[in-house]
């Protein structure tokens, strides 16, 4: 039987004939996913190689012919404006890690007693937390940096991070999980034993939901990480910037000194490695299936 | 006591995520909606201390956003850029996904993480990127075409704009969507298909007549999203304007709050825009949830 399929299979795909007993045709898929690949990689791989050119080379040579100038790039990126960019590393990794952890605690709270109790006022406070999704972020930012320079709190570390740890989507998630990942008799057993209901929630809730706040964790991390917006009205001290604005002002200072072009490109490459490292490393974490609610409990 | 307990104990756990949601969220909505009925009224030339105060408005913050040409341009815009993004995003999100579910398909987990990838990658570095790739003189399209003796279309200038915008959200929008219809076409129960087999359907009539209809629920969702963030657009065509003067600083309604709030200084006329941007989204938010039924969505909310 499988020496048909095979002879079957050689007959039109010799090439993937190696690739496992499967039936013919599998090619047509496979090359279509191919090509949507090719489509996401195109513009990380052009920025892999634009980021080795000098400047010279980067508006003279053809586009995917590696350049001499990386090491270039990367001291002048380092050198421009006393080290600024490192500094817009480090803030954008403060904000994203320490929001990213907050937000995952303060969602899985939150939905733990959304999920696991049953009080008054449970459907409507769910609802309004939701609707927080549907607020438009600038339409945010207007009054939340107006009331933030009231308190004397513009323009602070504490402007970016506050606005980034209520996340009604994390809520959301960790209420699904929640509601599926803990039982409700281990937490019966536990109130039988005199647990306290903090400490069943710490020391029984927090263990059996930590999957589900890592994918919490890390959609606030990207979230926060990628955000522009917030910082952007935000801060006006570039000290504190986070990378996405610090490259932008990099990319309008570089309309009037088309120089700086190669320092926006090299620092677009840089500022995505350390996203693209936790990604891949922590792809099984990504519990996507949440998302679209495929986890019933 | 234990059921006092147990009776007090969810509102200390909910207690911080209110606090956090009354100042972070809603004090500020409310803030904008009151700053929205005032305006600045200047006695004399607007000079020394006391010459410039707040006062009442009524509704000339309104009428003054929805009569302003700009606005409505700008709403079209979007209009017309959503029109393009969202239908070609899910489209190819359905497709992908359905190809990564063809049991034939090889290759499939690089695939997969291939086409995420862009997803952990800023929406302001994507811009950047592909704002080079658009660029004449830094893009390897343009350059293959000179050297056969073309020239490229123009897509950093009128309506090659939206096709620019578009495709860059496409780009880092349609590996999340792909993944949410993937999963969900992944508990489809196998019995389906082989009931469908055995009655001679081809794969391609599974797709269509099984796998699509099973896959509604997560289709409604990705489109709920997608015409979220599309309403929301702001930081792609603001970081693409310093490549180009195509943009304009009022390009999308929200890019108008901005310049109306930060450049011109005018809180009062952003904050009544914002609020009817506010307003535009929520109403197209319930519209689409009851036109998209219960049955996809009741379940998750009792």
């Amino acid at each position: 039987m499988s020496n048909v399929i095979a002879e079957r299979t050689r007959a039109v795909v010799p090439v993937t004939v190696a690739a496992g007993p499967k039936r013919k045709g599998g090619w047509i898929p496979t090359l279509g996913l191919l090509a949507g690949a090719l489509y996401t990689l195109f513009p990380v791989l052009w920025v892999l190689i634009a980021s080795t050119k000098s400047i010279d080379q980067l508006f003279s040579t053809f586009t995917l012919l590696p350049g001499s100038g990386l090491l270039t790039n990367l001291h002048q990126l380092s050198a421009y404006r006393g080290g600024e960019f490192w500094e817009w590393m480090v803030n954008s990794a403060l904000y994203a890690g320490v929001g990213g952890a907050l937000s995952a605690l303060l969602s899985g709270v939150t939905g733990y007693a959304l999920a696991k109790y049953r009080f008054a006022g449970r459907g409507a406070i769910f609802n309004i937390l939701l609707a927080g999704v549907l607020m438009p972020p600038v339409v945010l930012a207007v009054p939340q940096y107006l009331l933030f320079a009231k308190a004397g709190l513009a323009d602070s570390y504490w402007s970016v991070l506050l606005p980034s740890v209520i996340s009604p989507y994390g809520i959301y998630l960790a209420r699904i999980y929640a509601a599926g990942a803990i039982p409700d008799d281990v937490l019966e057993a536990g109130r039988m034993d005199g647990a306290s209901e903090w400490r069943l929630f710490r020391s029984v809730a927090l263990p059996m939901m930590a999957p589900g706040l890592v994918t919490v964790f890390l959609f606030q991390f990207v979230a926060i990480w990628n955000n522009f917006l917030l910082p952007f009205v935000m801060l006006g001290d570039d000290h504190k910037f986070p990378v996405t604005v610090g490259l932008y002002t990099l990319l309008l200072q570089g309309a009037n000194a088309p120089a700086l072009y190669t320092l926006v490109i090299t620092g677009a490459l840089l500022s995505v490695l350390p996203l693209i490292a936790l990604f891949l490393s922590l792809q099984r974490f990504w519990r996507l299936d949440l998302l679209s609610g495929a986890v019933k409990s | 006591m234990a059921a006092r307990r147990v009776r007090s104990a969810p509102y200390l756990f909910i207690a911080p995520a209110v606090i956090a949601f009354t100042l972070l969220l809603a004090v500020p909505i409310g803030y904008a909606v009151y700053l929205s009925f005032r305006e600045v009224h200047i006695t004399g030339l607007g000079l020394g201390p006391g010459a410039r105060s707040e006062r009442w408005a009524g509704l000339a913050n309104y009428t003054s956003a929805l009569g302003d040409h700009e606005l409505l341009a700008g709403a079209g815009r979007v209009l017309v850029y959503g029109g393009l993004l969202v239908p070609v995003m899910l489209g190819l999100a359905l497709l992908f996904a359905l190809l990564l579910d063809a049991d034939r398909t090889r290759l499939r987990a690089f695939s997969r993480i291939a086409i995420f990838l862009p997803y952990a990658i800023p929406g302001v570095v994507a811009t950047l990127l592909w704002g080079f790739l658009y660029l004449p003189t830094t893009s390897p399209g343009y350059y293959v075409l000179h050297q056969l003796g073309m020239s490229g279309p123009q897509l950093l200038q009128g309506n090659g704009m939206y096709v620019a915008l578009a495709n860059i959200a496409i780009w880092g929008g349609t590996g999340f969507n792909m993944i949410v219809i993937y999963t969900s076409l992944r508990s489809i129960p196998a019995e389906l298909y082989e009931a469908a087999r055995l009655d001679g359907a081809s794969e391609l009539q599974i797709a269509l007549r099984i796998k699509i209809p099973m896959v509604l629920p997560s289709l409604v969702l990705t489109f709920f999203f997608s015409l979220i963030a599309t309403l929301q657009v702001f930081a792609e065509p603001m970081n693409l304007k310093p490549l180009t003067n195509g943009i304009s600083s009022t390009w999308s309604p929200l890019m108008k709050v901005y310049r109306d709030a930060f450049t011109r200084g005018d809180i009062y006329s952003a904050s009544a825009t914002s609020v009817v941007i506010a307003f535009v989204t929520l109403a197209v938010s319930f519209g689409f949830l009851k036109l998209a039924g219960r049955r996809a969505y009741g379940e998750d909310n009792s």
